[in-house]
């Protein structure tokens, strides 16, 4: 594989562009695998890829029903940031924050990691107080985190209105300025690659329809459309249909799965600096390099796998982005889109080892998987290779769920998760 | 917009009247004392997250304020039928031919 460099890119420019190898081949399934992962999105072709580069298993398939990064990798707002109240939050969310720093530079691919800030604006004395909290849960673990003024809000980014006269005045925010914004699709396409170079197959277009088990209960392989691939361990990471595809192997998951919509406008030159999210009025917004900006919806209440989701949200969202940016209020918007998320009861999300000997589960991310990434799957590749937690992985248990040891962000984060 | 039917109120009404409210039929413990901790993460938090025809409560929030339950495909969020709380759950087999009429 052509490494991107500055001498290749001359070379390949002088011959036209016609000479440059294939990012990864096309797979077709082996009869055995060392390690069988399900869902080549992000998470999953990342595991693979630490699990080829870190702990020297190369003999891994990573399986998909459709296209690799076809679902909520290429779905989502591509909001990175770690400023959650948790200690167990921060650790795996700020893992994920290191590792986005120099991603492209350890992939050879330009994720366009950009760490251009996010501000969450509080408009009530609970938000303040809130808010404020986080900061300072924040700092006591090292994490980026520091409050605002609306002045200040308005300097860090102007199209924010700060009247006192609005319906939800802006009382002040909260400033993680390592937090920004990434490709998403090339996360996926720079996982992909990696992963490929060090021997790992990328199975596309392949359906997983069970997981098979031994007689001694441990996990044998999967059923795919192209027949059964034997396994000696398997890892199941497909965001909506987590609970599908694990109900196979007889492990019930606490998942409820919901679309998560968002859109974007029409694009405009460079006038929006950082990300902007506001948890009272539901709102956030950032600007894509191509101009649009790319806001972002809420679930639908109800458990849904229709990828569009329900239109009462968009018109809430579009009321709340005019209410906090008036200056956007005549943009047109040009698509939107959902995605079906796997949200658990406490709102964090559930990665490691399950009842099931050599089954491995990365679930339960609901609407903010995106940004833990790098962290998930460097977390669970570590699982799945030692069979055993990682200390940041290791409080995110299904067991929480019997013990009542939850990891509460939904009530911490509100709803701009 | 989804409409959804109240049974109580007799109306078909838009979604925005409604609130979702969880899976359907899934009772409380008789003897909570006696439950263990696998039964209480059960009845708590582990759900059926169907893929097709899903029976789930609503709730009338913005009208009469009851609550309902409610055949879904959550394929296509088209509802099969809505029926009061307390009454037994339809046949799905039923539901699903009448659907196809």
């Amino acid at each position: 594989m052509t490494r991107f460099n500055a001498l290749n890119l001359v070379k390949n420019a002088l011959t036209g562009h016609k000479n440059w190898t294939e990012q990864w081949p096309e797979s077709q399934p082996k009869a055995e695998y060392d390690v069988v992962i399900v869902g080549a999105g992000g998470h999953g072709l990342g595991a693979a890829y630490y699990l080829a580069k870190e702990h020297g298993i190369t003999n891994i398939a990573v399986i998909d029903k459709g296209w690799l990064g076809g679902g909520n990798t290429g779905r989502n707002t591509t909001i990175i940031r770690s400023n959650y109240l948790y200690d167990e939050s921060q650790a795996l969310f700020n893992h994920s924050v290191d590792l986005w720093q120099n991603l492209s530079q350890e992939l050879n691919y330009n994720v366009m990691y950009s760490n251009r800030g996010c501000l969450m604006l509080a408009h009530t004395v609970h938000d303040v107080q809130s808010f404020k909290r986080h900061v300072h849960a924040n700092r006591l673990n090292g994490v980026d985190n520091r409050w605002l003024t609306p002045e200040e809000c308005k300097e860090y980014c102007p199209p924010v209105n700060i009247a006192p006269d609005a319906r939800y005045p802006v009382m002040g925010g909260a400033l993680q300025e390592r937090a920004g914004t990434a490709r998403h699709d090339a996360v996926a396409w720079g996982y992909a690659r990696g992963a490929a170079e060090r021997g790992v197959d990328i199975i596309q277009n392949c359906a997983v329809n069970a997981i098979r088990r031994n007689p001694d209960g441990s996990v044998a392989g999967v059923d795919t459309d192209k027949g059964f691939i034997k396994a000696k361990k398997v890892a199941v990471s497909a965001s909506g249909h987590n609970s599908m595809v694990m109900e196979t192997a007889g492990v019930r998951l606490p998942l409820e799965s919901m679309p998560l919509q968002a859109l974007v406008s029409e694009p405009i030159k460079p006038i929006f600096p950082c990300v902007v999210m506001s948890n009272a009025v539901h709102a956030y917004c950032s600007q894509s390099d191509k101009g649009e900006l790319v806001i972002g919806s809420g679930t639908d209440q109800y458990v849904s796998y229709s990828q569009r989701g329900g239109l009462p949200l968009i018109e809430h969202t579009i009321a709340a982005i005019s209410e906090v940016f008036p200056i956007f209020n005549r943009m047109r918007m040009l698509r939107k889109w959902g995605g079906i998320t796997d949200n658990t009861p406490d709102r964090s999300p559930i990665v490691g080892k399950t009842p099931v000997q050599n089954l491995y589960v990365n679930c339960g991310w609901g609407t903010g998987g995106f940004k833990a990434t790098p962290g998930a799957a460097h977390t669970l590749a570590w699982t799945v290779a030692k069979d055993e937690p990682h200390p940041i992985n290791a409080p995110f248990t299904l067991d929480r769920f019997r013990t009542g040891r939850l990891i509460d962000e939904a009530a911490a984060a509100a709803v701009a998760h | 917009m989804i409409q959804i039917h109240c049974p109580y109120c007799g109306e078909t009404l838009p979604e925005l009247e409604f609130a979702y409210a969880g899976e359907a039929h899934i009772d409380r413990p008789v003897s909570p004392t006696e439950q263990t901790d696998e039964e209480w993460a059960e009845f708590l938090f582990m759900r059926q997250n169907v893929k097709g025809p899903h029976f789930e409560r609503w709730r009338h929030v913005h009208g009469c304020g009851r609550f309902f339950n409610a055949v879904r495909n959550t394929i296509t969020d088209r509802f099969y039928t809505t029926y009061k709380a307390g009454e037994p759950r339809p046949d799905l087999a039923t539901l699903l031919e009448e659907d196809n009429k």
